[in-house]
Order: structure tokens, then sequence, then C-alpha cells
């Protein structure tokens, strides 16, 4: 059987072997994407995998600048906003037409966020918009000229700007909505630097470059985005050449490629945080001294160079360096010190009750969850603290969390990946984002002053006396320890030695507008 | 025999009929839901009501039941919400691509099966038989997906004989060639298990019938071994060894599911790993009628082979 098997294999690979699968054309990308995209409408896209080809097709309003979190004008050339902070007015970029050739103007600024905002607007029902929540204090846009239009907020609203610059703010043609409704998404037309060519379910998704584009037309012929789910065969097909660009390169694999001349690896902190939820309410973790024990206890610098390998960067607080405006360079990580810990511990009159430790097995951002969990709970018995640990598959894991630790757990693991530091802190720390007044403040942290600092931080509109109300915050957040600050994660992608001037984002979008391969 | 296969076909509308609601049972049963699924980080209870609504996913799981099977009957199988795209046109996709998949592997490990089952059986205890059953075991207990992944690090990455991965090239391609030489290594690491079971059985089979009287007859009578084997104990062993053809047709569907994420196979198995895990509900229904179907027709068609082969069964 054996020769039987050589011989049908020499026959088939002489037969069949063509050499069409590891030549592409230069100039020509081809892009290892982690899953097949859901949609290709910016209204109707959740996922950072999708955002990967959306930033390439479409524009907003404004975009983050090149390697910030930063918002900078793009399809609107300048703004301003009113003394309240309620009315924001655009000026638009004038000559721009979208892919199927309808002039960019006010009315189709208009139409996307009233499609997206309006339960009566004609074409609401093309969704669902699993995002529209971004713009919620949104009340009215109006077009006030051909190149003018203005939003008003039902409330000043500090992270509208930057809620325009997340994909969920590009603009889509209104004309391809009117002509494909629901099937939009397959048949995307946007201002961005690429068209639409192709999408071929489950295989790939092509487009081309817009030699029109208003910021001047990219390198790239084109682009291919191939959707390879499974990260060995990922890191396969880069080997064999079939890929010029992979994200998201397992932990165990970026060493290979670095020690390999024909790769190139590049890494980007992003504006992600992995923390553990600790239980404020009931339980010892109640107790702020015994919190900032568990701070002590967990050995972080170990979590990111052993468990992560590297890929991450050890958290001082609840904001993520990348947002470097508004994060506290002052702020040093809790240091790993067992012996603090335990005499914390002893001090606070911990009588060694079980804690029960909520674990994941995978989800969006959570790195490598369950190992994670598991040497957390090696560090935490160190100190002389059991931990039982619970492990339930994401979605699960989110219908325990969000509802609330009390009476259930103690911790939980959990990651957040935001576009604007007012985000997380807002959805999680306040006392108003309980999660039965609907926020995500599991573990049911209060502190006036927090609240009163992140209030005042979204109803401003100057970026300086933002950045100071929000490092008082993280001051005030990094002492009271209601969560353990744990890692920031670091992109990655890998690219063949050919691909030049290729550069991750902050935001994680992968913006491809300047890359070439001659 | 029409009114047999005819009598088979109404008795399976039931099955699949009862299968399509322990599927949404367990589906309603499983924590978790869509909206959790789209929303991830964002799930606050107010944006995961609005989406439920918008979905359609806020009436009571017997009355969601009932419009699915209403649309059904209508030839709608509802849209899939983590693709944005109909349930019918995503699944008949993915089927195809499963089946020109499991249909080669099924030829494969059927032919090679056979042959390795008939070559141990006659030449039992010889230095052949022990090399393949060796061989046989050694497939046997290999895991599929680690194969798989041995077989790109081999064939397409270290010798660039393969493409890795796709069913298609990205660039030129889309024609028959291409599609073998995609096609070669993940239906060459399906077939291997089946192959295993295949020739095992084989051989046992025919052995058995190697020992009856009528065969001691033919030799006996002066007919060719060859004859002897091919002829009348080969025909007389198949009918054992066809039902095991046909649960291994089963087992490649199955198998297909790991072998279809090593080697991004757009196939239905992969499909429905990723629905269940997005609480996909209507892809879910969708792929498993599709599967369950192809199911009944399978053992249908084994027995009806099964029955010509052997004229008792008449």
């Amino acid at each position: 059987m054996k020769t039987l098997l050589t011989a049908a294999l020499a026959a088939a690979s002489l037969l069949f072997a063509s050499p069409s699968f590891s030549q592409t054309p230069p100039n020509v990308l081809i892009v290892g994407q982690i899953a097949e995209p859901k949609s290709l409408d910016p209204a109707a896209d959740t996922a950072v995998n999708d955002f990967r080809i959306l930033v390439n097709l479409y524009d907003g309003l404004v975009r983050y600048k090149d390697g910030t979190l930063e918002v900078e004008p793009s399809l609107a050339t300048s703004w301003t906003i009113s003394d309240d902070g309620k009315v924001y007015t655009f000026k638009l970029r004038e000559g721009v037409t979208f892919h199927d050739g309808t002039p960019f103007n006010a009315e189709a600024v208009k139409f996307n966020f009233d499609r997206m905002l309006k339960e009566d607007h004609p074409y609401h029902d093309t969704g669902p918009f699993p995002l529209a929540f971004f713009f919620s204090t949104v009340s009215e846009v109006k077009v006030i000229d051909d190149m003018t239009v203005e939003f008003d907020l039902s409330a000043p609203y500090a992270p509208f700007l930057s809620n325009l610059a997340y994909p969920t703010g590009l603009l889509i043609s209104p004309e391809a909505v009117k002509e494909y409704g629901k099937d939009v998404g397959r048949h995307p037309s946007g201002t961005g630097a690429f068209k639409f060519v192709e999408w071929a379910s489950n295989e790939k998704v092509v487009v081309e470059k817009n030699p029109d584009y208003w910021d001047g037309a990219p390198p790239l012929e084109a682009v291919v985005y191939r959707p390879i789910t499974d990260a060995n065969t990922r890191v396969a097909e880069m080997l064999a050449g079939g890929l010029d660009v992979m994200v998201e390169v397992p932990p165990d694999n970026l060493a290979q490629f670095r020690d390999d001349a024909s790769f190139k690896v590049y890494e980007q902190a992003g504006p992600h945080l992995w923390f553990l939820i600790l239980n404020t309410k009931d339980g010892p973790f109640a107790n702020k001294e015994i919190r900032q024990a568990a701070n002590y206890a967990i050995n972080k610098q170990a979590l990111v160079e052993n468990v992560l390998q590297g890929t991450a960067d050890v958290a001082a607080g609840p904001t993520p360096p990348a947002f470097a405006w508004a994060h506290d360079d002052s702020l040093e990580p809790y240091p790993y010190d067992p012996e603090k810990a335990k005499a914390m511990l002893k001090e606070a009159g911990y009588d060694g009750s079980e804690v029960t430790f909520y674990v994941t097995d995978g989800g969006s951002g959570m790195l490598n969850p369950t190992a994670m969990g598991t040497a957390i709970q090696a560090d935490l018995e160190a100190v002389g603290m059991k931990v039982k640990i619970e492990t339930y598959e994401w979605n699960t894991f989110l219908g325990k969390v969000n509802p609330g630790l009390e009476g259930k757990a103690d911790m939980a693991e959990m990651a957040w990946m935001t576009n604007d530091p007012d985000t997380l802190p807002f959805l999680a720390l306040r006392s108003e984002a309980f999660p039965d007044k609907g926020g995500f403040n599991s573990g049911y942290y209060s502190n006036p002053k927090v609240d009163e600092l992140l209030e005042k931080a979204r109803q401003s509109t100057d970026q300086a006396e933002r950045a100071k109300l929000y490092k008082e915050m993280q001051q005030i957040v990094h002492d009271d320890a209601p969560w353990v600050f744990v890692a920031n994660w670091k992109q990655n992608a890998v690219t063949s030695a050919a691909v030049e001037n290729f550069k991750l984002q902050p935001s994680f979008f992968l913006m491809l507008q300047k890359v070439s391969k001659p | 025999m029409g009114a047999y296969i005819a009598k088979r076909l109404l008795a399976a509308i039931p099955v699949i009929f009862g299968l399509s609601i322990i599927v949404f049972v367990i589906m309603a049963m499983i924590p978790g839901d869509p909206a959790l699924a789209i929303l991830g980080s964002f799930a606050t209870p107010e944006n995961v009501e609005k989406l439920n609504r918008d979905l359609g996913l806020d009436k009571p799981m017997v009355q969601q039941y009932f419009i699915w099977l209403g649309n059904m009957f209508h030839g709608d199988f509802g849209r899939s919400y983590t693709l944005n795209r109909p349930v019918i046109d995503e699944v008949l996709e993915r089927f195809s691509a499963t089946l020109i998949l499991a249909g080669p592997a099924l030829l494969l490990c059927s032919i090679f099966g056979l042959l390795a089952g008939i070559v141990s059986a006659v030449r039992q205890y010889g230095w052949a038989d022990k090399v393949i059953t060796f061989i046989v075991l050694i497939g046997i207990s290999t895991p599929s997906f680690w194969l798989g992944l041995l077989l790109i690090l081999v064939f397409a990455v270290k010798i660039k004989l393969f493409p890795p991965s796709g069913m298609w090239a990205i660039y030129g391609g889309g024609d028959l060639p291409d599609l073998l030489a995609h096609l070669t290594l993940p239906a060459l690491t399906l077939a291997v298990v089946a192959t295993g079971v295949i020739a095992r059985l084989t051989r046992t089979s025919m052995l058995e019938v190697l020992r009856q009287d009528y065969i001691r007859t033919a030799r006996a009578k002066g007919i060719s071994e060859r004859r002897v084997i091919y002829k009348h104990a080969f025909k007389a062993a198949l009918v054992s060894v066809v039902p095991v053809i046909g649960i291994q047709a089963g087992f490649v569907l199955g198998g297909a599911v790991y072998i279809e994420t090593v080697f991004q196979w757009p196939g239905i198995g992969s499909m429905l790993v990723k629905a269940i895990s997005t609480r996909d509900i209507l892809l879910v229904q969708g792929g498993v009628l599709v599967v369950a179907t192809a199911y009944v027709l399978f053992n249908l068609i084994v027995d009806v082979v099964q029955t010509i082969l052997d004229p008792r069964l008449r």
C-alpha cells in the first residue's frame, strides 16, 4: 500500500502541480485573515477582522493620524464644535465620489447616520447595526449646504470624534444601499483607496487600486484577503509563500519568522487591556487591601513573558499606553512582591476562604485565557489564597460575567479593546455602570470621585483638560484596585521581505494605502 | 425495488423532522445567545435586547421553530445573521465543497482498503500481510488533523509540491488541475483512517470466505487462483464489507470537520462548527438538515447495493 500511495502521490504531483499557487504578481498583496468577513457594510460590522478590509475600502469624516489614536481630517476637511459641546459642524471635502460614481456630499453623510439611527428610515431594515450606540447621543444630522453637515448631540460627548474615526463611522454610498438593500454588505461602495472587485465566499475578497483616490492612488494594484481560520495553517501558508501578509501570528511561531531573512515581523501595542475583574461587593475582594494584595501577588512579568511569550506588555492601570495623550506615564505597575502580598492578606484579616475564578477558553482579545488563568491561580495560591477555577466557553462566559459577579464568583478574566480612553472606564468603572443599569461594571466598583472625573471628561471638548481628568482617574483606580491590571496586547503581523512601507497602527486597523510590493 | 426505495424515503421524513426539533431544542438550551456573540464586550442588556428584536429572536422558542418550519416549506431557509446571506446559498455551496472532498476520499479509501484487505487475506501471515497490517494500524491510530498538518509541512512547505490550503488558487487557476492540486492532500488525509478500517474488515471477511467449502471445491475443480479469489471469494466477502463502506462514508463526512479546518477547505463541517459557536441557529438548522438527508440517502444506497450483491436479501 505504501508504494501505491507513493506512486499515486508522485503521479498526482506530476499531473496537477501547477506553479499558480505560490506565485503572485508584483504589487498584488495577499493578506491572511483569521476568518471570513461577516459583511463589508461598515454599519453592520463589529469584528476587527472585518475592519481590516473596511478601512481600505471606505473613509470616514475623520480618521486616526498615522501611528496615533488622535483624529485628523479625512472626508471632512475641518470642523467646529459649539461651546456647549453639543453641535459639531463639518466642512466636507470637495470633488470626492463614491466608487459607484455618485458624489460624496452632505446628503450622503446624513443618509448614512439616519439609516443607522432612525428606526423609521426607509433603509433601517438593511441592518441590524449592532454598534449604532456609538452614535446614540446624535439627535439630528442636518444638511446645512451641499458641503456642510451638522450633528446635533443630545448631550456633550467627548468621544464623538474618535467614534467617527471608528469603522462604524465609515461612509457607504447611499445609492449602493438603495440598489442592493440587505445585500449591500456584499456589494460595498465607498470612497477609499481601494475599490471592491469580488467576494468569493470562504475563499477570498479582492479589492483593486482606486486610481482617483483623493489622498493619492495607492502603489498596490490589488489586495486579496484570504480567510484562514486555523493558525497553524495560516503559518504554513505564509511559509509556503502563499501569503504576503499574515496577521495574528501565534506567539510560538514568531521566533521562527524573526530568524528568517525572507520575512519581516511587526509589533504594535494597541488600546487593549487584559485584566481581572474583582468582586468588590461580596467575598474577600470587598476589602481594598486584599485587592491590592492580589495585584502584588500575581507575577505579571512572568505572564507576559512565559504564557504570552512577549506578545504583550505589563499593564499599569486601566488606560492602555496606546492612548498616549490620556495615559499617565508616571503610573507604575504593581510590582511582583509575594511577601508583601502575604503580609497584606494577614493584615487585612483574610480568613483563607476559597475564591471562585471565572476563566474562559477563548474570545476576542482574551489571548491565552486558560493558561493565564492557571498561572494566576498558582500565584495566588502561593500567597495562601485558595482559588477554584470555573471555565466556560466564551459566549456562556459573557452570559455569566456581564450580569455581575455577585453571589457567583470573586474574580473573572476580561479583555477590552477600545478606540477612546473614555469607553472602558465609562462603561466598566462607574457606579452608574452597574450591570443592572446596563453597564459592564461586573465587580460593582464605586468611587464618587471617579464617577465625577469620568462625567466631566466626557463633557469636555478640550483634549488637554480631558487628559488631566483621565490621569487623575487612573491614579485613583490604580490605588483602589477594583481590577488586577495584567497586560496590554501587542498586535503582530508578518510580511514577506518584498513588502515595503508596511506599518501596524495602534488602532489595530490594517491600513494598506502606502504599502507596496515591487 | 422501486416501492422499497419509496418506502425508505418516506420513512426518512420523520427522522429528519425529529432531528430538526432536537437541534432546535439543543441550540435553545445551550447558554449564550447570538446577540451576545455578535456584540461581544459591547453586550449591554439594552443592546442585546435591541439586537435580538432586530434579529427576530425575541419571540418564544416554540414560535420561532414554527416560523422556521413554515418558511422552510416555502423553500426559505432564512438568513444567517453571522454571514449576512441566505442560509440556503451558504449551505449548498459548502455542502458541494464537502462532497468534492469526501467523494474522492471515499473512492480512495475503498480502493486501497479493499486491495490491502484482499492481499492481506490471501497472504495471511506472510510478510505482505504483516507489512500491511502494520501500516493499517498506524493509519487507524493517527489523528487526522495531525496527519494533515504533517502533510502540509512536508508537501507544501518543505517540498513545494501542493498548495497548503484552500480549494482554488488565489491567482490564476480555477480549472480542474488547480482543484486536483488543492484536493490531493486533504483527500489523502481524510482517506487514511477509513482505508485502515476497510482493509481490516475486508481481510477478516475474506479469510472467513476463503475457508468455505465452495472455495475448496472451486480450487479442486482447477479454477485459477486469481479467479477463485476475485470471482468467488471477493464477491461474497463484499456483502459484509459494503455496509462498512457505507458507515465509512458517514465517517468521512464527519471526519471532514477537522480536515476542513486544517486545510481551510470551505466545506460544511467547518461551517457548522463556526455556526454553533456563534449560535447562528438558522445556519445550524440548514446545515444539519442537509447533512442528515445525505446520511439517510447514503444508508439507502448501501442497502440497495447490498440487496443487489446478496440474492438472499431480496
